[in-house]
């Protein structure tokens, strides 16, 4: 039996976070060695399974599985697994939350925060890796607790109530799914479809699910995408997030921002898009819609806000859309670039808010009016600053601009004018972010800001992981999409198969002449299947 | 089987199984027409003359009046108050024999479920009044366990109190026996017979704190409302009888098979009345008025065994009348029981919001959390029922535990009831804490606590019978009602409340230097070199009766091991009402 790469991962955590529970209150380094040990031990786990899973077409589907019967009554079973999409996720959470644990100060009980960034972690993982729909919601509402208790543990004024905001918001959204998932496996179960067993693992359900009718697809999808907006945050259900991310500690916020809102994304591509393709493309417009408002929306608020942690929340917002456009383009470009993207944003504003941390316990405040000038006195923090900021705008040779740039293609080929809309927000997004840039660390100094500190070394190798993945994926984009393309192939040769009449124009290279292999086809009904229906 | 259009066409189908099963069992009785479904005769069961009583489904009852009058009779050999003999020095010696009682019920609840295992028999004991099958051992287990959970928190509290003595502990029995009653009662009259022991328990321990008006005032609310529900309960009885010819479950239902009751007026008041009467017990909106009053006055670990157990006890009434003596009108009853369930989970959830007091608070939550049994009950198949009983079972032990730390932060007298007394509670007593939010959480629906598998299975009975509005419902229902879990679990989590500076004077300055002062004022007091030192009162560590804290132990456990494990869930399918499928 092969090492069980994946258990470790979602486990491990787990185990970090009931350890820090048991050490003492007052053992405040311990924990804080513990805690970080664990992370970065997660970090090196992760990295392994990188490197060693198979990329190529061959390998389209999931590896490392893991399958235990688990509630066998209710046919739950713990089944984890990894491909191309949520391969890099996996990574970059691995990533991002040493950094977030080892770097910013936490004032108020450490141990709890480290515990909980633990838990969380491991929510995250479990999240990413399920195969399994229960599986999959539990450890979806699972984040919403530690989520909770480290927006608590913030120092802003609102925390208790941006906390429960941002649990309310979301445990709403999570009924739907909640009925959703149950609605799906019973509907499915119900249909008896030859090849299904009832359990919720997602071949299952989806071999189910596509025979579904479509009318039964649109509502369950939309109640899918319900939760899902809720968590991302699509514009009209995002009032939670710019609260819930300026209320938390630096570490929370780069976590909050950076992994769990890509929970939503992911979601959506997984359990939505993948569950019930017909619908996915019936309801494309309104989701295309709601993310090129959202990109519009999220800059122009992100513009005129006056303090700098509000603005890069605002940003997240845009941030979304754009992974929702490319997601919802259906060609193996735009989905790639989506997935690409959710990885770009997970660095980028990871290293955002980081830096905004830092700024934060230099000066004490957000607000652009006390800010200004801070390069002189900082001149590396500021380089850093920019190098993000560019990184967040889409400059060439870094990460964002291999992202938005298969995006947007993806997407101008089968949805043309909401790609032209989302265009406009790489412009905007360019203004508000080199705004902000100006007013913190241009112009007069002030005395009080003359005099702050430079980065420590510290901060700078909290931060260098992050530039390095950055710069990385800017100018070597080719390991993350060798791995990511293949499932996305599989993805869309799924796509064409479940709707006869989608097609990706002749002028995509979206066709499904991919060699997925045989026990990975998701088989279609043949009654509905038009002959010829593939070019 | 969940393509039957009609609930009268799937009872049909059904009689057909208990027919054949009861002639087959009994040899004489009813016979029945294998193409309509009709049956000549009443089917009685195992004879009462040709069997003797079968101790085994006694035993429970037996086992917990028995421990009561042990109780009694002990007490009368002692002298009054302040007790002076070796014996009440036992300390705890009440609530251990009661505790024993429980243990004794849950081992007998747990040998039942094995020997009524076999295939063949008459699940009838007693000359037909009780039941002997699955679905009694489980509320065997269940309310043995309540009664050790509950006799192990009293003690502390009563001690604490000055209230101990054998009274609350007899009741205690009695109520439990009761409630074993209810669950094993096999016509109306046994099902009222238990009902009644279990509410006249209950009454009298609502009362039991003579030194606070508000627990007397508890005491005969519930006792004015209480009786006025079995009131309604038995003459909706009487009215099944009326219409049906009998009060036992399974000649109403073979009755209701084999006529066809035109003008059933009769009978559905009947039925509307005894549901009304039990949903009082199970205090499900409208009938829940006296819950928060009921819950803020009487004593704390009798709320939490109470609304345990008489919310068990209700609902196994339910269960058995609805399903196996009423299934024919499944169409009639289940708009009702979709009604009940909606209000309750959706006004219990909005009208906690505006609580202020913590245990009424509890109160109109406990209201929200009968609405999600009676969301398994509404689909009225099998699968509602294995959800129904896994809810309650699961649900005891949630709120016995979060009522045992109520009853520990609450202090001395109930001294404070208010949302504010456990505010900071992490801070004093940071396990007390994390155990309340494991319950919470649990009584939210969150994930890997027994509450979540709860709602799943219970909306997955609903959504299974095409009741996607009811699951929804439900579902929009708990994240109300998690704003109410986590606005206590907020508070927990705050900085206890500034209370007012405790002034000492002490000299010298120096031996502070080390300590943690918030703020030293010197003052010049007469010449000498002394400090005021202003600071908040130390925090006051909560004294946690051991077996309190054993108890609030198991429920935590028990709330996370049945929320991700498969044991309970596997015990709660084994239970099927085999008459009705």
């Amino acid at each position: 039996m092969a090492f069980p790469i994946l258990d470790v991962i979602i486990l491990l955590p787990l185990g970090g976070a009931i350890a820090l529970a048991a050490l003492p209150r007052d053992r405040v380094a311990m924990s804080r060695r513990l805690g970080v040990g664990v992370a970065i031990l997660e970090l090196a786990f992760a990295i392994w399974m990188t490197v060693a899973f198979k990329a190529g077409n061959a390998h389209a589907g999931f590896q490392f599985t893991s399958h235990q019967s688990w509630i066998g009554p209710l046919g739950i079973n713990w089944y984890v697994g990894v491909d191309g999409i949520s391969l890099f996720l996996v990574a970059v959470t691995a990533l991002l939350f040493p950094v977030a644990m080892a770097s910013p100060r936490v004032e108020r009980s450490p141990r709890a925060h480290l515990a909980w960034m633990l838990l969380l972690e491991s929510a995250c993982m479990a999240t990413f890796l399920s195969l399994d729909a229960f599986l999959f919601f539990v450890a979806f509402e699972v984040t919403l607790v530690p989520g909770y208790f480290l927006i608590i543990g913030g120092d802003g004024p609102r925390r208790g109530y941006a906390a429960s905001k941002f649990f309310l918001y979301t445990f709403a959204g999570s009924a739907f799914l909640f009925v959703g998932i149950l609605s799906t496996y019973l509907l499915v179960t119900s249909h008896h479809v030859a090849g299904t067993n009832s359990s919720f693992d997602i071949i299952s359900l989806a071999r189910g699910a596509t025979h579904l009718p479509l009318a039964d697809q649109e509502l369950l999808l939309g109640a899918f995408g319900l939760a899902f907006a809720v968590k991302m945050p699509l514009v009209p259900f995002h009032t939670w997030m710019p609260d819930a991310y300026t209320q938390a500690p630096t570490g929370a916020s780069m976590v909050l921002a950076g992994i769990l809102f890509k929970l939503g994304a992911y979601g959506i591509l997984r359990w939505g898009i993948f569950l019930f393709p017909r619908a996915a493309i019936a309801l494309a417009p309104v989701a295309l819609t709601l993310a090129a408002i959202g990109i519009v929306w999220g800059c122009v608020v992100a513009a005129v806000q006056r303090d700098l942690k509000r603005l890069v929340a605002y940003g997240t917002v845009a941030g979304v859309g754009f992974i929702v456009i490319g997601l919802f383009g259906f060609t193996v470009q735009g989905i790639t670039g989506g997935i690409v993207e959710m990885v770009n944003h997970g660095l980028s504003t990871g290293a955002l808010f980081l830096v905004v941390g830092m700024v934060w316990e230099r000066r004490r405040t957000f607000a652009f009016s006390e800010l200004g000038g801070l390069q002189v006195a900082a001149p590396i923090l500021g380089w850093v600053f920019m190098v993000v900021v560019l990184s967040d705008i889409g400059l060439p040779g870094l990460n964002g601009f291999i992202g938005e740039f298969l995006v947007l293609i993806g997407t101008f080929i089968t949805h043309r004018w909401w790609a032209v809309v989302a265009t406009g927000g790489v412009v905007l997004s360019a203004v508000y972010l080199l705004w902000a840039y100006q007013r913190v660390f241009h112009g007069p100094a002030r005395a009080i800001n003359a005099g702050v500190r430079d980065m420590t070394w510290a901060e700078r190798a909290a931060i260098a992981p992050l530039l390095a993945g950055i710069v990385f994926i800017g100018v070597y984009p080719q390991p993350l999409l060798n791995r990511i393309q293949p499932a996305v192939n599989h993805l869309v040769a799924h796509l064409e198969q479940a709707d006869p009449g989608f097609h990706i124009p002749s002028s995509g290279v979206g066709h499904a002449n991919y060699a997925v292999p045989p026990d990975q086809v998701v088989p279609v009904v043949s009654a509905s299947k038009v002959p010829g229906a593939h070019k | 089987m969940s393509t039957i259009a009609s609930p009268a066409h799937g009872a049909v189908a059904s009689v057909h199984g208990l027919a054949t099963h009861l002639a087959a069992a009994t040899g004489s009785g009813c016979t029945i027409d294998g193409v309509t479904g009709k049956i000549t005769g009443l089917c009685t069961a195992k004879g009462s003359i040709s069997l003797p009583v079968n101790y085994a489904a006694l035993v429970p009852m037996l086992v917990l009046f028995g421990a009561a009058l042990v109780v009694l009779l002990l007490s009368a050999t002692m002298p009054k108050r302040p007790y002076t003999s070796p014996w009440p020095a036992v300390p705890g010696l009440w609530a251990s024999i009661t505790a024993l009682a429980g243990i004794g019920t849950v081992v007998d609840g747990l040998v039942q479920w094995h020997d009524v295992g076999g295939s063949g028999v008459v699940p009838l004991a007693l000359g037909d009044q009780l039941f002997y099958d699955h679905m009694t051992a489980f509320f065997v287990i269940m309310f043995g366990a309540a009664t050790v959970l509950g006799a192990l928190i009293s003690d502390g509290y009563l001690v604490r109190e000055g209230l101990d003595g054998p009274e609350p502990y007899v009741l205690m029995l009695a109520c439990s026996a009761g409630a074993v009653l209810m669950a094993q009662a096999a016509g109306l009259i046994s099902l009222f017979l238990g009902l009644e022991i279990m509410s006249i328990s209950l009454y009298a321990m609502s009362a039991y704190h003579r030194k606070r008006a508000a627990s007397g005032e508890a005491g005969l609310k519930y006792f004015v409302l209480g009786s006025f529900a079995s009131a309604i309960f038995i003459y909706g009885a009487a009215l099944i009888y009326g219409a049906t010819g009998s009060t036992q479950y399974l000649n109403i239902i073979s009755f209701l098979i084999s006529n066809a009751v035109v003008h059933n007026g009769v009978l559905l008041a009947g039925m509307g009345l005894v549901i009304a009467g039990l949903a009082f017990k199970v205090a499900a909106v409208p009938f829940h008025f006296w819950a928060p009053d009921v819950y803020q006055g009487a004593p704390t670990p009798f709320v939490g065994y109470m609304a345990a157990v008489a919310k068990a006890g209700g609902f196994a009434g339910l269960l058995r009348v609805l399903m196996l003596a009423l299934p024919t009108q499944a169409s009639d009853w289940r708009p009702i029981i979709w009604g009940l369930a909606t209000a309750s989970v959706l006004f219990g959830s909005v009208l906690a919001l505006a609580q202020s007091d913590l245990k009424r608070l509890l109160a109109y939550s406990s209201v929200s959390q009968a609405g999600y049994v009676l969301i398994g009950l509404q689909p009225g198949t099998t699968g509602g029922v294995t959800a129904v009983c896994f809810y309650l079972f699961t649900y005891t032990f949630m709120v016995i535990g979060t009522f045992a730390i109520v009853g520990v932060v609450q202090g001395r007298g109930e001294a404070r009831n208010d949302l504010s007394s456990v505010r900071g509670l992490a801070a004093r007593s940071p396990w007390l804490a994390a155990s309340m939010l494991v319950l919470l959480l649990g009584q939210a629906g969150i994930p890997l606590t027994s509450g979540f598998l709860g709602k799943w299975v219970v909306i997955a009975a609903a959504i299974n019978k095409g009741q996607y509005a009811l699951g929804l419902i439900g579902m929009l229902g708990a994240a109300i009602a998690a704003f109410i879990y986590l606005r206590v679990a907020l508070l927990m989590f705050m900085a206890p409340e500034p209370t007012t500076a405790v002034v000492d004077v002490e000299a010298p300055a120096m031996a502070y230097a080390g300590g943690d002062l918030q703020s030293i004022a010197t003052a010049g007091l007469s010449g000498r070199d002394t400090v005021l030192v202003l600071r908040a009162p130390p925090a006051s560590r909560l004294r946690v009766p051991t077996p309190t804290a054993a108890v609030v132990v198991i429920c935590v456990a028990f709330t996370i091991f049945a929320g991700v494990s498969t044991p309970l869930l596997s015990l709660s399918h084994a239970i099927t009402l085999p008459w009705y499928m």
